[in-house]
């Protein structure tokens, strides 16, 4: 269905501008601007032939290059009815890789080669018009597309039925609800019918209502025997709807293999970026709480001591915390909270007292807490870590920083009892049958 | 139904970078015609949404410029007006401009108007710019109405040649688009085209024979002035409806290959520049 070969695809990114010092440098810069602008404007869409010219454009007509490689040499092929996962870090290429199957924007190299019609959940709602009613904004936004007249005509009733807005049809959307908009918009795009949907999450707006909506959508578009490439930050569910996946970084495709080997490759990728001072979450923008107490250095490890954020379902968790008090405090809490990978809300929580008396500045601890045979199902867990005084008033907050704790397990259905890839809850739960009457 | 067949019945797009010049792509655009259909029916209901005096609007603008060029150019500086009345002599052109004018400046803001369409969905690029072209028409349309009235008024009847008409308002529609496409197409680049763009507009008018006649024109110069496509096509206008001369053939003739080359200088940029759009619109 989907055959691409070596697609890549370049862009310019940001025209940087140098800061002005002086009073006369301003002046003398804004007589300079208008060349300097038409030379920034042109080379927009200018690109150096081949790769022979990098080493040349870093510092061609005195600009720094601003050229990246938003895809690099991707090849892939989609089988008809396969559910495609395209993952990766923001700016791997993933969107764009959809622009390019959509034909919004062309490759710079490489081509594709589509059978079928393609058809986005990108684009909820493009192109309606506040001034119009729901009826004209039904034609306008479905032919935009994609769809002939005789096609929505023929359609019509099932969206009007869909998006439960029969009664106000013929008002002028800018007096809809934001919750009517959007279920219109969504009915259209679900009634497209193409045979190669692309989905990309990370730009589907509206409440999570509605993205569950269009996940449901996706599903059942999969189900019907569709081909579908769904572009996804939430592990969880491509795991859960996707069969095999792409892992794109910085434009290159690492993975394309089943999708529990994909997420393999892209947690130990993601482990490559150690948590210290150069990731994000020692910067204190991050950072939550008032600042007396700090966490120094946050590390998981297994039972035999090697570091790492990936677990067998039922091993044993250890979080090593080191911590530092700017502020004396009075009375020392530390917690540990985590998240569903899915909806973002707590699972469950761990919480110890480390000291009920007063702890000086400068003190500095490094404690262990141990999670023996977890029996969280497999998942990705996001971690929230949490320093607080005898008051409970938060003194640190480590929110999603790091790495989300995952839990995988090798075993099948036969020996669980559940489906290990699809969303089957967060806990084991000790049960027992006893028949009653045979 | 097996794999073969299946295929056979779906679509098959090759995206690869495009290279060359090249031309519309008919069937695409016959595949997209709903769209533009609906694009067109868009700016038409939505243009007067919430005014007071809706479609009138349309004539307002002509009527009231006739009245103002009528007491200043025709009363006060008493510009020559080919034998007919001032006021219908300068609203005849002026409908044609208004035409000509809403459409170039609809055209060049059209594709940066639409951003958000282009960086988000598919379809022929050249719709966008085609839209204004086609929803000014109905804006012509009832300023015409006023110019029938005042012929009756001014009991002036047309001549044989407005069988000419048709042909003389697509020549107009073909110089706007050309017009319209490539500084459409330049403004999605250079944003200065769009500041650019009125006074241009103003400046053109004033080459046109809009408030005086193109008899005014030394003979010389006459077919260098008729390079400006709208001179033939507005002076067709007059000949074919008021009869204020007779028709201007050669001027016409100019007309004609001067908006085609328009045109099609237009189209080629449009669709040599129309990859990049959605990277840097």
């Amino acid at each position: 269905m989907i055959s691409a070969e070596n697609l890549s695809k370049r862009y310019r990114i940001g025209l940087r501008e140098k800061g002005n010092k002086t009073f006369r440098e301003v002046i003398v810069d804004g007589f300079r601007a208008p060349i300097r602008n038409l030379m920034r404007l042109r080379r927009l869409t200018r690109f150096e032939s081949g790769s022979s010219s990098e080493g040349k454009e870093r510092k061609q007509n005195g600009f720094h290059t601003d050229a990246i490689w938003a895809l690099r040499d991707v090849s892939f092929e989609v089988k008809e009815g396969e559910v495609l996962g395209i993952i990766g870090r923001n700016g791997a290429g993933k969107s764009t890789l959809l622009k390019i199957l959509s034909r919004i924007t062309q490759p710079s190299a490489g081509d594709v080669k589509v059978y079928g019609r393609v058809s986005s959940l990108l684009e909820v709602g493009t192109g309606f018009h506040p001034e119009l009613s729901g009826r004209e904004n039904i034609y306008l936004n479905a032919a935009i597309l994609g769809m002939r007249k005789r096609e929505i005509d023929r359609k019509f009733d099932e969206i009007l039925g869909f998006a439960e807005i029969e009664k106000f049809i013929d008002t002028p959307v800018k007096h809809y609800s934001s919750g009517m908009y959007v279920r219109l918009a969504f009915a259209i795009a679900a009634h497209l019918e193409p045979d190669i949907l692309l989905v990309d999450e990370v730009l589907a707006v509206g409440d999570m209502s509605f993205q569950k909506k269009c996940l449901g959508k996706m599903g059942e578009v999969a189900k019907e025997g569709r081909t579908v490439l769904f572009v996804s930050h939430n592990l969880p569910t491509v795991r859960a709807l996707c069969p095999r996946s792409l892992l794109l970084q910085e434009g290159r495709v690492i993975a394309d293999a089943p999708t529990l080997d994909t997420l393999r490759v892209y947690n130990e990728s993601m482990r490559r970026l150690e948590f210290g001072a150069y990731t994000d979450v020692m910067n204190p923008k991050n950072r939550r709480g008032s600042g007396q107490a700090r966490f120094k250095a946050i590390h998981l490890e297994d039972q035999q001591g090697n570091r790492t954020y990936s677990f067998a379902m039922g091993s044993t968790i250890r979080f090593i915390l080191s911590y530092k008090i700017f502020t004396s405090v009075d009375g020392f809490y530390i917690a540990i909270l985590l998240r569903s990978g899915i909806s973002g809300e707590v699972v469950s929580s761990i919480r110890h007292l480390v000291c009920d008396k007063k702890l000086v500045t400068g003190f500095e601890g490094t404690l262990l807490i141990e999670i023996p045979n977890v029996n969280l199902r497999p998942g990705e867990y996001p971690l929230y870590f949490h320093l607080a005084d005898g008051r409970n008033r938060a003194l640190d907050v480590v929110d999603d920083l790091t790495l989300p704790l995952t839990i995988y397990t090798d075993k099948d259905f036969e020996e669980l009892g559940f489906e290990p890839a699809r969303s089957t809850g967060f806990f084991n739960i000790e049960s027992k049958m006893i028949p009653l009457k045979e | 139904m097996n794999q073969s067949e299946l295929s056979s019945a779906r679509p098959f797009i090759h995206i690869k970078p495009r290279k060359g010049w090249e031309l519309i792509d008919f069937s695409e655009f016959k595949e997209y015609r709903d769209l533009l259909y609906f694009l067109v029916l868009r700016d038409i209901k939505v243009k007067y949404k919430q005014t007071v005096l809706g479609g009138l609007w349309a004539i307002i603008q002509p009527f009231f410029s006739m009245v103002v060029f009528t007491l200043f150019f025709g009363q006060l500086a008493r510009i020559p007006s080919d034998g007919i009345p001032y006021p219908i002599f300068s609203y005849s052109a002026l409908v044609a401009w208004a035409y000509f004018a809403h459409s170039i400046t609809g055209s060049v803001q059209s594709l940066v108007g639409n951003a958000g369409l282009i960086s988000k969905v598919y379809f022929p690029r050249l719709i966008i710019p085609l839209t204004p072209l086609l929803a000014g028409l109905l804006d012509f349309l009832l300023a015409s109405l006023v110019l029938i009235g005042m012929m009756i008024y001014f009991k002036i009847y047309p001549t044989v040649y407005i069988c000419f008409l048709p042909f003389l308002i697509l020549l107009m529609m073909l110089t706007a688009g050309g017009v319209g496409m490539l500084l459409a197409a330049l403004n999605a680049k250079y944003r200065d085209i769009g500041y650019t763009v009125p006074f241009l507009v103003q400046l053109w008018m004033f080459l046109s024979p809009i408030v005086y006649p193109s008899s005014m024109v030394p003979e010389k110069y006459r077919l260098l002035y008729a390079v400006n496509p709208m001179v033939g096509i507005i002076e067709g206008f007059r000949s074919a409806l008021l009869g204020t001369t007779a028709f201007p053939s050669m001027m016409v003739v100019v007309s004609v290959f001067v908006s085609m080359a328009l045109f099609l200088l237009g189209l080629l940029y449009f669709k040599q520049t129309e990859r990049y759009f959605a990277d840097i619109i």
